[in-house]
């Protein structure tokens, strides 16, 4: 569904803070795959998402969606088969539209000169009713005003309003407390499987990183050291999948806010 | 003074109010919708105004006012062209296709830096003469300013519910959200800058028709003065439906005109103009900053009395 072959980025080539983010990546994702993506800071697992979703040009490599060569194509063309979630709840929406607005502009029905149709508004309705967080009496007010989790749970809403062929999660619900990062979980767990989309989703949690999906990657200095599914994934625990990292890497992990939720489970 | 002397200022400060709003229309939509800062404003109301001269004196009164439109929008385009596609700065697009506009004006005018239409058919004449006889006569320039601005105030309210609207305010919201939406922000902007340019350029062209000439100079400061009403349009009208900023932009432009025109009677020069609109934006726009800042700047200024003793 999604290939990569040999996909290289380094940010500043040829400078003394040359840093190699991509190095030689190759990756096969099939249909429905959901593949949890974990790794230290700075292992290169946003900028393996900016390279799929187009934020740059890679500087080498191949990347291929359903058959079809997308490594030339701009971003805003890639977003049409390829939903996007950040970490800030904020990138998603235009604060200073209504939701409807939003929600008009994310759906993208109809010619340039089209107004929001009455049908479209009772889908936004209902759709916004699944949410449970009464957005959908909220249609008209500012998206500025909405708490970051309604902010997330409507980015969400808005990235697969056309169920993309692929969606991106880069840790969407890290910035979220724990009882509303919990519900945008599940809303996206249930969409996902709805709709049967591809995801890959970036966590720092490595329960989660287990728990969800059926195949999980992990990333260090650019290229992906493990790779694993099936029944090895079953049966490994979060100390199992860290010794792995360690002989694969011959480095300890470290990513600031795993050691926080390591913290808090010893609690 | 008498009555009707007061009355027919009133009334000429009202038109150049009206006049003028259009551009502060243009503003509304590249400033506050598509949030670039276009500096080219003053040139493109030349630009405009020189256009539409040059038509009506070649005996299209008519034809000048799409002519100037659509010099208008070719400005535009090449303005955001420069800052999309060229990675020009946006406010640097601005300032040099206003300064070669400069030249292309003072071409367009003939090699001259002043056109007179005193003997010309313009689109007020035409007017006047249609009018001749009814109660209405008097006020045919009114009625030219005011047709213009409710159409560009209707075109605004429809214009900005549409998908292509909606993308225009989203790209001043937030540009990489347009991108999520398998929207081109780089046709969007093109797309903005050529409607709000076109706009701009209406508005000289009406403004040299109803003075009869037109001078290089016609457009300098309007950039300012436009920012200065569309902010005191802003403050009186506060935030609500597109429509009502939209109006809140006209009468922007219309308390200007008329509080200058007051203080010209207080007997400031009106050489001061353009100074009185670089004060108003300076305290429209760093008034609230400052204000924001000032709990800041008493516990600093309490904080070294303590210290002291």
């Amino acid at each position: 569904m999604l290939k990569l072959i040999n996909i290289s980025k380094t940010f500043n080539k040829g400078t003394v803070n040359a840093k190699i983010a991509l190095d030689g990546i190759s990756l096969h994702i099939k249909k429905h795959d959901f593949v949890t993506i974990i790794g230290s800071n700075g292992a290169g697992k946003s900028t393996l998402f900016n390279a799929i979703s187009g934020s740059f040009l890679t500087d080498t490599g191949v990347i291929e969606l359903e058959g079809k060569d997308i490594t030339l194509m701009p971003e805003h063309k890639r977003a049409k088969f390829i939903g996007r979630l950040f970490q800030d709840p904020m990138l998603g929406s235009a604060p200073g539209m209504s939701i409807e607005e939003n929600l008009a502009l994310a759906a993208g029905h109809g010619g340039w000169l089209s107004v929001t149709s009455k049908a479209d508004k009772a889908m936004f309705r209902e759709k916004l009713a699944l949410l449970e967080m009464g957005l959908e009496d909220r249609m008209k007010q500012p998206v500025g005003l909405l708490s970051g989790g309604q902010r997330q749970a409507l980015t969400l809403m808005m990235a697969t309003i056309n169920p993309p062929k692929l969606l991106l999660l880069d840790e969407h619900t890290a910035a979220l407390d724990p009882a509303t990062a919990e519900k945008v979980l599940e809303l996206t767990k249930s969409i996902v499987k709805n709709e049967k989309l591809t995801c890959l989703m970036i966590t720092h949690n490595m329960q989660s990183a287990l728990e969800l999906g059926n195949r999980t990657l992990m990333m260090n200095h650019g290229k992906i050291i493990f790779d694993i599914e099936g029944e090895p994934r079953e049966n490994i625990t979060v100390g199992g999948l860290l010794e792995k990292f360690k002989t694969a890497s011959g480095t300890e992990l470290t990513n600031d806010r795993m050691l926080l939720s390591e913290q808090e489970e010893q609690k | 003074m008498s009555i009707t002397t007061v009355s027919s200022l009133f009334t000429t400060a009202f038109e150049l109010g009206l006049i003028s709003s259009l551009t502060v229309l243009a503003l509304f939509l590249s400033y506050s919708m598509l949030n670039v800062c276009d500096l080219s404003t003053d040139g493109c109301f030349t630009l405009g105004a020189a256009v539409g001269a040059v038509t009506v004196l070649s005996g299209h009164p008519l034809l000048a006012i799409p002519a100037a439109i659509a010099a208008g929008a070719l400005s535009g385009f090449i303005t955001a062209f420069l800052q999309t596609v060229m990675g020009i700065d946006s406010l640097l697009a601005g300032i040099i296709v206003n300064t070669g506009l400069y030249s292309v004006n003072i071409a367009v005018m003939g090699k001259s830096s002043l056109l007179n239409m005193n003997r010309a058919e313009t689109v007020f004449s035409k007017t006047q003469a249609l009018l001749k006889g009814t109660a209405l006569e008097g006020q045919f320039k009114l009625i030219i300013a005011l047709a213009a601005v409710i159409l560009v105030i209707l075109f605004l309210t429809v214009f900005l519910r549409t998908r292509l609207g909606l993308a225009i305010r989203a790209t001043g919201n937030n540009v990489d959200m347009v991108r999520s939406s398998s929207i081109n922000p780089t046709f969007i902007t093109i797309v903005g800058l050529c409607i709000s340019n076109s706009f701009t350029a209406l508005s000289g062209c009406l403004l040299a028709q109803s003075q009869k000439s037109v001078n290089i100079d016609i457009g300098s400061g309007m950039v300012t003065i436009a920012l200065a009403s569309l902010l005191i349009g802003g403050a009186f009208m506060g935030k609500g439906s597109i429509a009502k900023r939209a109006v809140g932009a006209v009468l922007g432009a219309v308390i200007f005109r008329i509080v200058y025109t007051v203080a010209l009677r207080f007997n400031m020069p009106a050489f001061m103009l353009k100074f009185v609109s670089s004060v108003i934006v300076i305290a429209a726009i760093s008034g609230p900053y400052l204000r924001s800042r000032l709990p800041e700047y008493m516990r600093r200024f309490k904080g070294k009395g303590e210290n002291i003793c």
